[in-house]
């Protein structure tokens, strides 16, 4: 294996390099990294999670989308960084709201509470827009251009991966371990199942709903429909998984080709984007169950045998 | 007052038809069908063709589109889920599994729909005259909706809980490791439920498009709500996807008329939520 030291300095380079790219290149490109980058940010969040978990979350885009509207809703009345802090705090609270009222659901009950959520919240913003504040979409107006508001995701994306990495050296990580092998005997042998989880849940949580925040003023205007969009949850699950939602890198492998793909697929066949993602949702499933990652040291295991 | 309650029976009444068809498909087959909204939806859009360019009646559209339902299931079962089924090493891992491959089947369905016929609001009109029912006026449609909601649900409990095929179908359901033992053939009764399931979710679409606009979009709240049917009602237990139904549309109803038409589904949620706090296994779930 690569040495850390090495692993840092060629990360290192990268980021420079990436975040030197929107000077050179095209206003389109720096549009496509910068998607890019959301989802990666966003597919690592959900892993964070839902890879040692095992919990499938489809609640992405409810926080997504509150991060959005924190923005839409607030960018004219504060400080851009206190809106950002506003936005984090907000996705903070609804996850410990979520996260104590729904952890000890299980299986299926998990998906289908997510799987709602969102609806939910869409329901509940667009009601209390067109009855107690009289609107129905918010115009977002702040001075920034596709590389600022690209800069501030690469260094999201960063963080993110951070505390990736450092939670999976840690004690946690190692709980975590047990807790995806077997949360009965995890419980058993001393972890905090519940509270580690919540934890997880939290981190995850406060991360997509800052993706959505800084993403907000891309949209110059803002109304549920746009903004609670549920594909958004089912990319990010769908790249995570493509790459393996149990490793660090898992879903940035996943989140970069899929997301040229579908990036591709939706200038090129706009009305039949739909099945060519169903239909790659189940191949995946069939040919590549535990993602690209472990696909790869299956192969070669077995070349070496 | 009576009228909303007359409305949200006929409402419940297919929640609880089609959450009927999802719960045996989960309780017997383990295959927890994300797609299921929007198999509705597909027989909805059905039997909106064939009204409009062949003008059949959708009673008589029944006759093609169930069995039609049953088949595509059918077909469904052999080819995505009998390999996942094989390849699983317990429930959870098929749970998963399942959950991942239907939600494919659910962009595929709906991307099919959306290419047909766009994403416009559908409909068509079908016995649109006023019936009096005990002092109310109700839509002829909707109480046909109704009336065939509770016969053909009707006609499936009695099947499962009078029938030597039912018994079958209950006894995987409850012990699907000791069945076998005593010669039952888990596979063949696991392909005909989720067939039996698909057939439920084609005779809920045509109940559905009698009295509803529908759109391509629509199956995801569909599956949504039949989820939380089943669930309410306790995984597995076709008694309790009726009662739950039968209140989740009283309830909808009720909002819809007396609070605000824009917060129905949450609350529905709301009402999911309390009830999974205060009874995880829902109504008439065991533990």
């Amino acid at each position: 294996m690569m040495k850390t030291s090495h692993g840092f300095a060629l990360a290192g380079i990268a980021i420079i390099l990436l975040a030197i790219a929107p000077l050179i290149v095209s206003d389109y490109w720096t549009g496509v990294l910068l998607g890019m980058t959301g989802y990666v940010t966003l597919a690592t969040a959900w892993a964070l999670f839902s890879g040692p978990t095992r919990y499938i979350s489809l609640a992405t885009v409810a926080f997504f989308g509150v991060g959005a509207y924190t923005v839409a809703v607030l960018n004219e009345a504060l400080p851009y960084p206190l809106v950002l802090i506003c936005a984090a705090g907000i996705g903070m609270v609804m996850a410990l709201v979520v996260g104590l009222s729904t952890l000890r659901l299980a299986g299926v009950y998990f998906v289908i509470f997510t799987f709602g959520l969102a609806e939910l919240v869409r329901q509940t913003v667009s009601w209390w827009e067109v009855n107690v504040t009289y609107t129905m979409g918010r115009y977002v107006f702040l001075p920034f251009e596709g590389r600022h508001i690209y800069w501030q995701l690469l260094a999201l994306a960063v963080v993110t991966f951070l505390i990736a990495w450092t939670i999976g050296r840690s004690r946690i990580g190692l709980a975590l371990k047990a807790l995806g092998d077997d949360e009965t005997v995890a419980a058993h042998a001393g972890v905090d199942v519940t509270r580690i989880k919540l934890l997880l849940f939290v981190i995850s949580s406060t991360i997509i709903t800052l993706v959505g925040a800084i993403q907000a003023p891309r949209w110059t205007y803002i109304e549920p429909s746009i903004v609670f969009n549920p594909t958004v949850s089912f990319m990010t699950l769908i790249m995570a998984l493509l790459g393996g939602a149990m490793r660090l890198w898992g879903p940035l492998v996943g989140a970069v080709p899929l997301f040229l793909l579908f990036e591709w697929l939706s200038v090129s066949f706009p009305d039949h984007f739909s099945i060519i993602l169903g239909l790659l949702f189940i191949l995946i499933v069939f040919v590549m169950p535990n993602g690209v990652l472990a696909k790869i040291e299956d192969l070669r295991k077995r070349g070496r045998a | 007052m009576l009228e909303h309650v007359v409305n949200g029976l006929v409402l419940g009444g297919t929640y609880a038809l089609v959450a009927m068809g999802l719960t045996i498909q989960y309780g017997i087959a383990r295959i927890m069908n994300l797609g299921f909204g929007d198999m509705i939806i597909a027989a909805c859009f059905a039997t909106y063709v064939l009204s409009t360019t062949l003008s059949i009646n959708p009673i008589v559209s029944l006759l093609i589109i169930v069995p039609a339902g049953y088949a595509v299931s059918d077909v469904i079962y052999r080819v995505l889920m009998k390999p996942l089924v094989d390849r699983a090493p317990d429930d959870g891992a098929l749970e998963v599994d399942s959950i991942l491959v239907t939600f494919g089947l659910l962009f595929v369905i709906q991307g099919v729909l959306l290419a047909i016929f766009g994403g416009g609001y559908t409909s068509y009109s079908f016995l649109n005259t006023p019936v009096n029912v005990l002092g109310t006026v109700v839509a002829g449609n909707r109480l046909l909706a109704l009336v065939l909601s509770l016969l053909i649900g009707g006609a499936l409990v009695v099947i499962l809980f009078r029938s030597r095929w039912g018994m079958i179908l209950r006894a995987v359901a409850l012990a699907p490791h000791s069945a076998p033992l005593f010669g039952i053939d888990t596979d063949r009764a696991a392909r005909t439920a989720f067939a039996i399931g698909g057939a439920m979710a084609a005779t809920g679409g045509v109940v559905v498009s009698m009295f509803q606009t529908f759109t391509a979009t629509a199956g995801v709240v569909f599956t949504m709500k039949a989820l939380i049917v089943v669930i309410l009602g306790g995984k597995g237990s076709v008694p309790g996807a009726i009662v739950a139904g039968l209140l989740l549309g009283l309830v909808e109803t009720f909002v819809a008329a007396y609070v605000d038409p824009g917060l129905t589904l949450a609350a529905v949620y709301t009402v999911f939520l309390v009830l999974l706090l205060v009874r995880p296994n829902g109504l008439f779930g065991k533990a």
